[in-house]
């Protein structure tokens, strides 16, 4: 078993080098016709006149192609914001749809051969690994070891590993003409699923569901006594794979708009920008039904499932980020952190992100009822300092690229607004809540380790107290690892759930409250 | 009351919990709580779980260092040489003193070794403290052939456990014919030992330590057991149970015997000196079937619970509930309600039940009417609610079965195995169980029996 698990090494190491190398190995050569393809009509003509000197020149990098790009289109823009002549200004960034077409390489000529040795061995060798690693250990020894490891404790390889998914981010969201030669290694899967050309977005969606599945094999793996963890990790992989990338692909290839249907305002906080608005009425049927499915979720869906079973039937069992976090992120999971100090933190910061979505989405219809006369361009300005700050830095770069140093649900635990909905639901009206079995907790402290939500489970269960947090994700880990069977997962009758005088049970000498 | 001086010897769960409680009774007690061994009350049931890599030391500690401030109970890292009562001062090694208008002994155990040759050597450790932990990681740390645990009971098979870990052989000696014998039917230990073995661990039974080998450098070579042979090892971890830490207050006007005497009301002979936790020995035993010295984390708790009581109200006699314990064997976890005997009693009987793999088992005893006395199981989870309930009103076993689907504490989606302990009742003992039905996801998702 462990050679198996070297081989997977192996395979996963070299698979992340070639990911990581192919983009280096492109070259570019920009020609009239590609400019004409790519760029809007109205910057047609400007774009084709201003990049003229480009073309037919090659490029050995994608950082001398944008470089270039750049010192020809950048003086226009700069001149037009000087005279202030805004509504001539550029905005858009053909950056990346002009480095797709312009680029030559391995990836473009071999896209499977590429995609093969790059994420196929990362597949291969991920799932390698981990069926040897687990596959093979005792079930008593499953959460052992982390923080001896130099991956799960913050060590070199946790520092590397969060630096190199920070990287990717910014690349992904800020600089995406760097990813293009990759792009073309799925292109082929992209045009087979949608019919149409793959972006950045359709990598990065299909790398998201192949972690989530291999890590979620893992999780099979790691929980094989445990169906609560295997049950809700296969529905993160379907909810990930069928709803969030196969559906929506479909949807475009079949000319109707672009939807995943199990994502939820706020955290899909773009629902009701006036653009989204038009398209759901502008596609008939199916698209009134998309805007009255997404209302519907939002009034009904929430409330009431979260009602009968908690918060965790949307984070643990169908969200694609608490679908990341609770595979690829299961190994940072006692990385975060149990201060009151972070709870007082989380709360400020959670709410406060809530308030903001809200605040911003009301204006938006507003200002979209009222014909922009109201507020004019200004909402613009607040969706994209939302989508910057917190759809980009705070709930990819850090949510995903802080797993290392902060555990796997720092935006899910500081940042989600939609968690903040939810935990407002399960905190006050809901019948879910942890229980906690009579006098049996010794206080080792092993639930609040592993708690990925930072809760310090113990402080309640060492009380006889029932945990009822609106910040809990229902994951379960806390009840899989306690060692002495205290806590257990339970949807019952809302009296007595909250227990403001918890008494242990077992000494009759007194009745107080611990 | 006035503000008198508690000075609580020990940190542990039965000192804290007294300095906690008295604290939310007594707004004007000055607490201080001594220990040599670690600045704050530590769980010393996570100790294997620091070695595991399961946990860091600070998630130990249950309490936040602000806590204590917050709650102006006093913390002081210091050993305590010697108690001068007349004076009501302590000496600590250091030379210092302190006075207290009230003293609170609670100051756990210690591992109790009985003089093997060689006990002494460098590599032969109990694990109780903090310290044991350390030199239990430094020694270990080395690579090893094996190492020898001594003592078939809960330290011995988390020694073991921890060891399997590191992948250092394990050779486990148990005097007795079974694991854990004072509490372990035969079934059930034979269930564990079976799990024992799965893990490559090579367990004797009826095997005694009879001496400790030493190498040139003064560190254990090998131990010699009963059976006179030798087994070469690097680390011998006795895990042959505890006795009182009470060795500094032997010779003084204090009581004591195994531990420090205390009556009901957890007074000693001294006035104003009270002993809870391990470290006290009542002179009667606290209820029937109890023990004098009473060394569990609960009992210690509720020891706590009931002395700070006692300052704040009219004191009461300490009187513990239905007995309860819990324990984990590798992945087997372990609980018991009530009173189950390891030994056939007459007038007693057994309803046992063991899962077809092997892992899972329930068994529940009955007095001559057939009214439940207690339960005991192993790999899956009881609710201690329910049974508490059931044992306190003496519900006969058919009531228990009935309702034993309430009782199951396991995570949702489990195999709901109570079924098949109905069904295997009702085969014993006949009688009429409805089991309750399977939900509809559990049909279609859960987990089978």
């Amino acid at each position: 078993m462990r050679g198996i698990q070297g081989i997977g090494l192996v395979l996963f190491v070299v698979g992340m080098l070639v990911f990581t190398a192919l983009p280096f190995l492109s070259s570019y050569r920009l020609t009239e016709g590609m400019v004409q393809d790519q760029v809007k009509e109205i910057h047609r003509e400007k774009l084709a006149e201003l990049l003229q000197p480009m073309y037919g020149q090659s490029y050995s990098s994608t950082h001398a192609f944008l470089s270039a790009y750049s010192s020809n289109f950048n003086p226009y823009n700069e001149e037009l914001k000087a005279k202030q002549a805004w509504d001539q200004v550029i905005w858009d960034d053909y950056g990346f749809a002009l480095a797709k077409a312009a680029g030559e390489g391995p990836a473009r000529s071999h896209p499977w051969a590429c995609l093969a040795l790059s994420i196929g061995l990362v597949v291969l060798g991920g799932v390698l690994f981990q069926i040897a690693g687990y596959g093979s250990a005792h079930t008593s020894l499953a959460h052992t070891g982390v923080f001896h490891s130099s991956l799960k404790n913050r060590g070199v390889l946790g520092m590397l590993t969060g630096t190199y998914l920070i990287g990717f981010y910014v690349i992904l969201y800020w600089f995406p003409a760097y990813l293009s030669p990759l792009v073309w290694m799925v292109e082929p899967i992209a045009q087979f699923l949608s019919g149409g050309p793959a972006s950045q977005w359709f990598l990065y969606g299909l790398v998201y569901t192949l972690a989530i599945a291999v890590m979620g094999i893992r999780m099979v793996l790691k929980y094989r006594d445990n169906k609560y963890q295997q049950l809700r990790t296969a529905s993160v992989v379907f909810f990930q794979t069928a709803f969030a990338f196969l559906i929506p692909e479909v949807l475009v290839l079949l000319n109707k708009p672009y939807f995943d249907f199990k994502n939820i305002w706020p955290l899909d906080y773009d629902f009701f920008y006036d653009y989204q608005i038009d398209t759901f009425i502008s596609s008939g049927g199916l698209g009134l039904f998309m805007l009255i499915w997404g209302i519907l979720l939002i009034v009904l869906g929430v409330p009431v499932f979260t009602y009968f079973y908690g918060k965790r039937w949307y984070c643990s069992w169908v969200c694609g980020c608490g679908g990341l976090a609770e595979t690829v992120g299961d190994g940072f999971r006692h990385l975060s952190d149990k201060s009151l100090k972070a709870w007082q933190w989380e709360r400020w910061m959670i709410h406060g992100v809530l308030a903001l979505a809200v605040i911003m989405t009301g204006l938006t219809i507003v200002n979209y009822f009222s014909s922009f006369s109201l507020l004019g361009q200004v909402t613009n300005q607040l969706h994209s300092f939302y989508g910057f700050a917190i759809g980009s830095a705070f709930a990819g770069v850090v949510g995903t690229g802080f797993y290392p140093f902060m555990g796997n649900r720092v935006w899910c635990r500081f940042g989600c607004p939609l968690a903040a909905y939810l935990g407002l639901v399960q905190r006050f009206k809901s019948r879910f809540r942890i229980t906690t079995n009579g006098g049996q907790c010794i206080s080792c402290g092993n639930c609040s380790t592993h708690c990925e939500m930072g809760i310090d489970v113990r402080a309640y269960a060492q009380q006889g107290q029932n945990i009822v947090r609106s910040s809990c994700v229902g994951c379960g880990v806390c009840a899989s690892v306690c060692p002495r069977g205290v806590l257990k997962l339970e949807n019952g009758p809302e009296e007595g759930r909250i227990h403001d005088f918890p008494i242990l049970i077992g000494n009759d000498s007194i009745k107080l409250r611990s | 009351m006035g503000s008198r001086h508690f000075v609580i010897i020990g940190n542990g769960i039965s000192g804290i919990t007294f300095a906690r409680h008295l604290r939310k009774g007594d707004e004007k007690a000055r607490i201080t709580v001594i220990s040599g061994e670690s600045p704050y009350f530590f769980s010393r049931t996570a100790l294997m779980y620091v070695y595991m890599g399961q946990m860091k030391w600070e998630h130990t500690q249950p309490y936040e260092p602000f806590f204590w401030k917050k709650n102006r109970i006093d913390l002081k890292q210091a050993w305590v040489k010697s108690i001068t009562f007349e004076a009501k001062a302590l000496v600590f090694e250091s030379g210092e003193t302190l006075n207290y208008d009230v003293l609170v002994l609670a100051t756990g155990s210690k591992p109790a070794f009985f003089g093997w040759p060689g006990q002494d050597l460098k590599g032969v450790q109990g694990l109780y403290s903090k310290q044991d932990l350390e030199t239990m990681e430094a020694i270990t740390s080395e690579p090893m052939e094996r190492a020898v645990i001594v003592g078939g009971g809960l330290i011995g098979i988390e020694m073991a456990e921890m060891l399997t870990y590191k992948k250092i052989p394990v050779t486990f000696l148990v005097r007795e014919n079974r694991f854990w014998e004072l509490v372990l039917p035969d079934a059930e230990a034979s269930l564990v030992h079976k799990h024992i073995r799965e893990h490559a661990i090579d367990l004797r039974l009826g095997t005694e330590l009879k001496e400790i080998i030493s190498d040139a450098q003064g560190s254990v070579r090998a131990v010699i057991t009963s059976t006179g042979e030798e087994i070469p090892c690097g680390f011998v971890g006795i895990a042959t149970g505890v006795l009182p830490n009470v060795d500094f207050l032997r010779n003084t006007s204090l009581a004591i015997g195994k531990g420090v005497k205390v009556n009901a009301k957890f007074e000693s002979s001294v006035p104003d000196v009270y002993a809870i936790g391990d470290c006290a020995e009542f002179e009667q035993p606290p209820g029937p079937g109890r023990r004098n010295l009473e060394q569990v984390w609960y009992t210690g708790r509720m020891h706590g619970e009931t002395l700070a009581y006692n300052f704040c109200n009219t004191p009461v006699a300490y009187q513990p509930g239905i007995w309860f314990n819990s324990a984990k064997f590798f992945a087997i976890e372990y609980q018991t309600y009530g009173w189950v005997s390891p030994e056939p009693v007459s007038g007693v009987q057994d309803f046992f039940w063991e899962h077809r793999d092997g892992k899972v088992s329930f068994r529940m005893s009955l007095d001559q009417e057939g009214k439940v006395l207690g339960v005991l199981n192993l790999g899956f989870r009881l609710r201690h609610e329910f049974f508490d309930r059931a044992i306190r009103e003496k519900w006969s076993g058919e009531k228990v079965m009935q309702e034993l689907g309430k009782g199951v504490f396991d995570p949702e989606f489990y195999a709901p195995y109570h079924q098949e302990i109905q069904a295997a009742y009702q085969r014993h003992f006949g009688g009429k169980i409805v089991s309750s039905k399977k939900s509809f996801f559990h049909k279609l998702f859960g987990a089978s029996q």
